[in-house]
């Protein structure tokens, strides 16, 4: 897709001027907040296994390599294909050349964040194979030609009659007059349409929440149930994964689980927590005849061994940016590529680069309330700071920026100049604002005074202040 | 000359936004320490923690300006700060700065183990359960999120207003919600950080509180600058000018 992070302020200011928009943003605000509080009070050992997920992750991750070489090794032996795509144009051939040897023409799909990013669903299209988003919050998106914004609720900045009107504008065979006023006419209809294109599809494409190493299953977790249907019903089920969703065991990804729902939705678990192991066996009642994993690197193993490794133990649940101040304002597409939030602030610099995704990690205020709540307790603030060093290093910030803060630090490294300096521009600035207390415009403060008044000093420094009282007591004594 | 006494010696860092913009709070704080049994110094060395710095992405001047601030305080028992986000830079941020400095990881650590925020140096570290302050009116209470996340400052400064007769606390919604100041955040996104502190000042006025307190100049400049210009009934002081009774002076922003 189109990145846009490059104009994150006009996307701010866009996202900031829609109603409609900020309107569903209290939807994520009330909705999200409250569950997760209640479902993390009613688990007395919810940090422990937080302590436990991070360390199963950071294990994993020091032995990605054999990990992965032992997955693959069982995915094969339970009759299944492993295929290693580097870059996102590898994955889309490698699901493209599926597609055309198998005589492929329609394509199921669970949700999947990954298949975002390699923009699967325009090249599908591009080269006339019809992608059907399966999910619901996909499904909608999908219809309005828009992307997710935001990592489990794709949907969240879209409300009812928006959704109302697209069904009608879409499914054009049902009749006019039909009830579409409550969300369970919707729902309803959104599952009749899409129930036929389950036995449509020649291949289900679905994400993975988990890799398992010790059977070479998938997990995926869903709330709607859609993604098993992808990957039951059609004849072949391809799974799109990056290298870092690989656990060890099925008892490591128990674990995980446990952390993933509560933190995502409030949930103890996912409605539907399904595990794939290979093919359909002799026997089985129901399965695909192939089964296909794409691994795809994309950028991650350039992230193993520096400061932005920790990064790779997300699990995408999205709390970091359902706890976000920022978030909260702006909503996902501002952020202007896949990952919106705070976990987008440290992926997407990443993954497209800090000179497109430089904003992103300068957008924050570092309230820390992300990391707060990470249930693989992700330093993302630390990791945006690394960004930000990494754009101070190679001179990509802006040049008011730059002097300006040198000039600060000029004079934050000489004691004696900065108290000169500032004792004599505190009182002329004091005077001028001693009426009333606060200037409504000051020189080079026009970000502040935009949208505050800027409270005016007192007309000494506190240092100035403190040198004379203590002058006096010295005299008092002598 | 002074004279020796066994009190603890303590450091005051006066923060830069103290220092500049509102002098009132450093005496308060001193007179809060001088209330715990301790004496107080204010090293004229320091300038500021190096946190605009920090976290632009200058590691190097970040580096320098720490130097001056640990030299400055090497003397003290404590090293005290009336502000949550620079003490935790402080405490939490110059070890990291350091770290594989063999010339100064040592030192870092040493100095961040003396270093506290005001009010949970005077709650937690000498055990002060009340003021000798007495004062009139409502107040709510903002938590700044480094403060609160970084250091645990939550339950000290309720607890220390309660004790003082007069004053009535009106929690306001989401206290623990950043009001968008974030530092250099606040001049670099202004429109995102102007929605962020809206939603901040709706819930100060909502709560009906006549005084907004924090522990953080910043925030609370960020927050006044909102209400004056909003022309909101609310005055703003910092959490320290109230618990030492300094509040015969205009509050931040001026007075109305």
């Amino acid at each position: 897709m189109q990145i846009t992070s490059p104009s994150f302020k006009q996307n701010a200011r866009h996202a900031l001027d829609d109603v409609q928009l900020q309107k569903a943003l209290g939807n994520v605000r009330a909705g999200f907040i409250d569950k997760r509080q209640k479902a993390v009070d009613a688990l007395p050992e919810f940090d422990a296994l937080r302590d436990s997920a991070r360390d199963i992750k950071n294990h994993t991750l020091e032995h990605l390599d054999l990990y992965l070489e032992a997955y693959e090794q069982k995915v094969t032996a339970a009759g299944g294909h492993v295929h290693w795509a580097e870059t996102a144009a590898d994955a889309r051939s490698i699901v493209l050349d599926l597609c055309r040897t198998r005589g492929a023409r329609t394509v199921t799909k669970g949700k999947s964040m990954i298949t975002e990013e390699i923009a699967l669903n325009d090249f599908l299209d591009a080269s006339g194979i019809v992608p059907v988003e399966t999910d619901l919050g996909e499904y909608i998106i999908q219809l309005r030609g828009e992307h997710p914004s935001h990592i489990i609720a794709p949907a969240v900045h879209v409300n009812q009659d928006q959704v109302e009107a697209d069904f009608r504008r879409v499914h054009t065979h049902l009749p006019a007059d039909r009830d579409l006023t409550e969300p369970e006419t919707l729902l309803d209809e959104a599952r009749k349409v899409l129930r036929a294109k389950y036995f449509e599809a020649d291949i289900g494409i679905t994400g993975a929440n988990f890799l398992v190493a010790e059977t070479g299953s998938s997990i995926i977790v869903t709330n709607e149930g859609n993604g098993d249907l992808t990957q039951i019903l059609p004849r072949i089920h391809v799974v799109i994964a990056s290298i870092e969703k690989i656990v060890p065991t099925l008892n490591d990804a128990a674990q995980i689980l446990r952390v993933l729902a509560r933190s995502a939705t409030g949930q103890d678990m996912s409605v539907y927590t399904t595990l794939s192991t290979g093919p359909r066996r002799p026997g089985d009642p129901d399965g695909p005849d192939e089964y296909h994993v794409i691994l795809l690197d994309n950028g991650r193993s350039a992230m193993l061994g520096t400061e932005f490794q920790e990064m790779l133990r997300c699990i995408r649940c999205g709390a970091c940016m359902n706890h976000c101040p920022v978030y909260h304002s702006i909503g996902g597409h501002a952020y202007g590529w896949v990952y919106p939030g705070p976990m987008g602030a440290v992926l997407t610099p990443a993954l497209v680069g800090v000179e497109k995704g430089g904003h992103l990690p300068n957008a924050s205020t570092f309230c820390g309330r992300c990391e707060s709540v990470c249930p693989m307790r992700i330093p993302l603030p630390k990791m945006m700071r690394h960004w930000r060093e990494k754009e101070f290093e190679r001179g990509l910030n802006p040049a008011t920026q730059r002097y300006g803060l040198k000039a600060w630090a000029f004079f934050a490294r000489r004691p004696r100049l900065y108290a000169l300096a500032t004792s004599i521009a505190i009182p002329v600035l004091g005077a001028v604002g001693k009426a009333k207390g606060r200037f409504s415009w000051l020189p080079f403060a026009g970000g502040w005074t935009k949208h505050r008044e800027m409270p005016a000093p007192e007309t000494r420094t506190f240092r100035q202040q403190w040198s004379q009282r203590e002058a006096l007591k010295q005299g008092g004594r002598a | 000359m002074t004279v020796a006494s066994d009190k603890p010696k303590v450091g005051l860092f006066v923060t830069c936004l103290v220092d500049l913009f509102r002098p009132v709070v450093g005496f308060a704080a001193v007179k809060l320490i001088e209330e715990a049994g301790c004496n107080v110094d204010v090293p004229m060395a320091q300038t500021c923690c190096g946190q605009p710095a920090y976290n632009s992405g200058d590691r190097h001047d970040a580096r320098m300006i720490a130097e001056n601030t640990i030299r400055a305080f090497e003397g003290f028992d404590y090293v005290v700060a009336p502000s949550g986000s620079c003490a935790g830079m402080l405490k939490k941020h110059y070890p990291a700065l350091f770290k594989g400095d063999p010339r100064w990881e040592e030192r870092a650590k040493a100095f961040s183990a003396k270093v506290h925020e005001l009010v949970s140096f005077l709650a937690d570290v000498r055990g002060m359960d009340r003021v000798t302050a007495s004062g009139s009116g409502s107040v709510t209470y903002h938590d700044s999120c480094s403060g609160l996340r970084e250091l645990g400052v939550k339950a000290q400064p309720r607890a220390l207003l309660a004790s003082m007769p007069g004053i009535e606390l009106r929690e306001m919604r989401d206290p623990d919600v950043c009001c968008g100041f974030g530092g250099t955040f606040c001049v670099k996104y202004p429109d995102v950080s102007n929605s962020i502190v809206e939603t901040k000042t709706r819930a100060i006025v909502e709560s009906g509180a006549g005084t907004l307190l924090a522990g953080d100049l910043g925030c609370l400049m960020n927050m006044a600058g909102k209400l004056k210009r909003q022309g909101a009934p609310v005055e703003a002081r910092h959490v320290a000018e109230v618990l030492a009774g300094l509040t015969d002076g205009a509050p931040i922003g001026g007075k109305d």
